[in-house]
């Protein structure tokens, strides 16, 4: 615990002191409980991926019956964000890294692959090999991107890294709006070169797989994000959050195992990006903006940085929410309401900042971390008590 | 040789922009370790009652453009200081709280702006003499570059003269310092935070007002383009200094203009590679003090 106040000392490290919200330990080891997680999880994903052959209908909720277009195109771009969000847990939770560059990799997936599908169209390979070749270099461009900005940013720590990593995001935004050789469509968004993409992935009668395509992608990322945090690494880069004089005392080298986060997190971010092409058959240059890393920390932070279902669970009611609240905004409920409330409540983004305030002022777990206030029973912000006994 | 000195002025009014902008933040993050993402907010919402009251009174003279000014400081004063003790003030010594809420607040009064006064710029009238030009050694320079700054001038004078010489002055200095020692003498540090955030918020206010002048319109989005900026400035200048605030806006802001001018329109990639190259080479920034 005095470790702790060492920290305080050091300005720089301040920011990163705050984000003890750690997962908790499980509680009096049962042996039944990861499998009972485990079947749960399955469950879930079963559910999930038979829910397009369903005609489940939740109003208010959802736009539409589960097996319409519609509605499956909103649940696979909410399941889509939510892997992205994923991603940046890791980065920010695990690791304790406030990376404000995150879109920069997502619209790297995104911009990447749709670039080099235009670049390989010309070329007379197979369909196929042009696909999944322009989806290889889209990592390849990923990795090494992830792993330029990651050595440089990682060599400051704080707010520092917070703004270097803005400042690549920044330049990247900045590039893609300014369309060079017109590879990137400027502020028109980039459209998805459809030619050599698989049939099945291609127009609205074939939502349902592209559906399954962003639920897989969801798997997929949770899978990695749990084998990392499971790892020796993920187990170091968390020791790094919470201390990372005594990772350096100990002797391991915090800088490799953050690098490598950094890395990962990254890439997931760009295959959530080519998912993302995928489905919105293009890219706009609004995922490239600080606006939207912002939106991502808003998501975490709404669902609880602590759990890693957490940003799951912020993932898919922030992108429910921001698209009800915008059918709500049109309504005529709305048009009639004198304009001291219709001027706010027409702003969807007005009403989730506002309830982004109050979870960080009133509920510092987030939505994941609902259950267990209710079953501690606990008042208090866990860091709270840890501080008041601290001091 | 006329180009060059256009090109430095027109830097040195954007940089009085900046300035305004960072000022205030860096003097936030040097006291209380709050990095504040609702200042492009104040900025915004001071420029748009500004520009509400003046057009009122009278549109387009000296007179509605002062008490645009006044409205716009006052405003900026008194929401930057309301936040502080609304919001910021509850969540005390837990920065990335702090800096979420902040964050919260910025994209819901964003969305708030446009829902009033909708997403489209609103063009302002300004004095005529702003609209037109003085000759300087050839170099035809908008007149509105140096109302930008002498009022920059006015503000970094006002601030240093205030951190000097007033006892409010002394205690933001020695929080800025060392903020443990100070409470440890039993002086409440809490106060000088609302104050510290007055101030900024009136320099951003009145910043805002004269964006407005210098864009020639307000939008919902005034402040997010130059809260970004404003950033990398502060960064720049080192956290916490005001001097190193000064000088690395009007820095960031000639580079900026040369590189426009002279690189094909590259100016916003180079202040960014200009940020990255001062952190790696010196990460506490110009002036900032040693972490």
């Amino acid at each position: 615990m005095n470790q702790q106040r060492t920290d305080a000392a050091a300005p720089v490290d301040a920011p990163t002191r705050d984000t003890t919200t750690g997962p908790t330990p499980p509680p009096a080891a049962s042996a039944r409980r990861p499998l009972l997680l485990l079947a749960g999880g399955v469950a879930l994903v079963v559910l999930l991926a038979i829910l397009p052959l369903l005609a489940i209908d939740i109003p208010g909720v959802l736009p539409g019956p589960t097996y319409t277009p519609g509605t499956l195109q909103l649940l696979a771009y909410a399941m889509l964000i939510a892997a992205l969000a994923l991603s940046y847990r890791m980065m920010f939770g695990l690791a304790g890294l406030l990376s404000f560059g995150h879109a920069l990799f997502f619209a790297a997936g995104a911009y990447g692959l749709g670039m080099t599908l235009y670049a390989f169209a010309p070329v007379a390979w197979p369909s196929e090999l042009i696909f999944l070749g322009s989806i290889a270099v889209t990592l390849v461009v990923g990795i090494v991107l992830a792993a330029t900005v990651g050595s440089l940013a990682l060599r400051v720590t704080g707010i520092s890294f917070a703004m270097v990593t803005l400042a690549f995001a920044q330049a990247g935004s900045v590039l893609i709006r300014r369309n060079p050789g017109g590879a990137t469509g400027g502020d028109e968004g980039l459209s998805l070169d459809i030619e050599h993409v698989p049939d099945a992935l291609v127009g609205v009668v074939n939502t349902r797989n592209l559906y399954w395509l962003a639920l897989g992608v969801l798997v997929f990322v949770y899978l990695v994000v749990l084998w990392v945090e499971r790892s020796r690494a993920g187990h170091v880069a968390e020791a790094v959050r919470e201390n990372e004089l005594r990772v350096r005392v100990i002797g391991l080298r915090p800088y490799t195992v953050k690098l490598l986060i950094f890395i990962v997190a990254s890439v997931l971010a760009a295959v959530a990006g080519m998912g993302y092409l995928l489905l919105q058959s293009g890219a706009s240059p609004r995922i490239a903006t600080a606006d939207f890393t912002l939106t991502l920390l808003v998501i975490v932070v709404l669902g609880g940085v602590g759990y890693r279902w957490g940003a799951i669970v912020g993932g898919i009611v922030y992108t429910l929410l921001d698209q009800r609240l915008t059918a709500l905004a049109g309504s005529d409920f709305i048009a009639g309401l004198p304009a001291v409330l219709r001027v706010p409540l027409s702003e969807p983004l007005f009403i989730l900042g506002t309830l982004f305030i109050l979870v960080v002022l009133f509920l510092p777990g987030g939505i994941a971390g609902i259950p267990q206030r209710i079953r501690t029973g606990r008042k208090q912000h866990p860091v709270e008590t840890e501080e008041a006994a601290d001091a | 040789m006329s180009t060059l000195l256009l090109l430095v002025i027109t830097g040195l009014g954007l940089g009085a922009l900046y300035f305004l902008v960072a000022s205030g933040l860096s003097l936030i993050y040097g006291l209380m370790g709050v990095l504040n993402f609702a200042h492009g907010s104040f900025l915004t919402i001071s420029a748009f009652l500004g520009w509400e009251v003046g057009r009122r009174v009278s549109d387009g003279t000296w007179a509605g453009l002062a008490l645009s000014a006044l409205v716009g400081m006052l405003v900026g004063a008194v929401v930057a200081a309301a936040t502080e003790y609304l919001l910021i003030r509850r969540l005390y010594e837990r920065h990335i709280e702090q800096a979420l809420v902040t964050v919260g607040l910025a994209l819901a009064s964003v969305a708030l702006f446009e829902g009033i006064w909708g997403t489209d710029p609103i063009y302002t009238q300004k004095p005529e003499w702003l609209g037109e030009t003085t000759e300087i050694l050839g170099a035809k320079i908008p007149n509105d570059r140096f109302l930008l700054i002498a009022c920059a001038l006015l503000v970094l004078g006002g601030i240093v003269l205030f951190l000097q010489r007033t006892r409010y002055g002394l205690i933001i200095r020695a929080g800025v310092e060392n903020r443990s020692m100070v409470t440890a003498l039993g002086i409440d540090v809490r106060r000088s935070f609302t104050i510290v955030f007055a101030i900024g918020g009136a320099a951003a206010g009145l910043g805002g007002v004269l964006a407005s002048v210098y864009y020639g319109y307000v939008s919902a989005h005034l402040g997010s383009v130059l809260l970004i900026f404003a950033f990398i400035v502060t960064v720049i200048g080192g956290l916490g200094s005001l001097t190193g605030a000064a000088i690395a806006s009007v820095l960031v802001a000639v580079l900026q203009q040369f590189a426009n001018y002279y690189l094909g329109g590259t100016g916003d990639l180079v202040v960014v590679i200009a940020l990255a190259a001062v952190l790696l080479v010196r990460p506490r920034g110009l002036m900032g003090k040693a972490a």
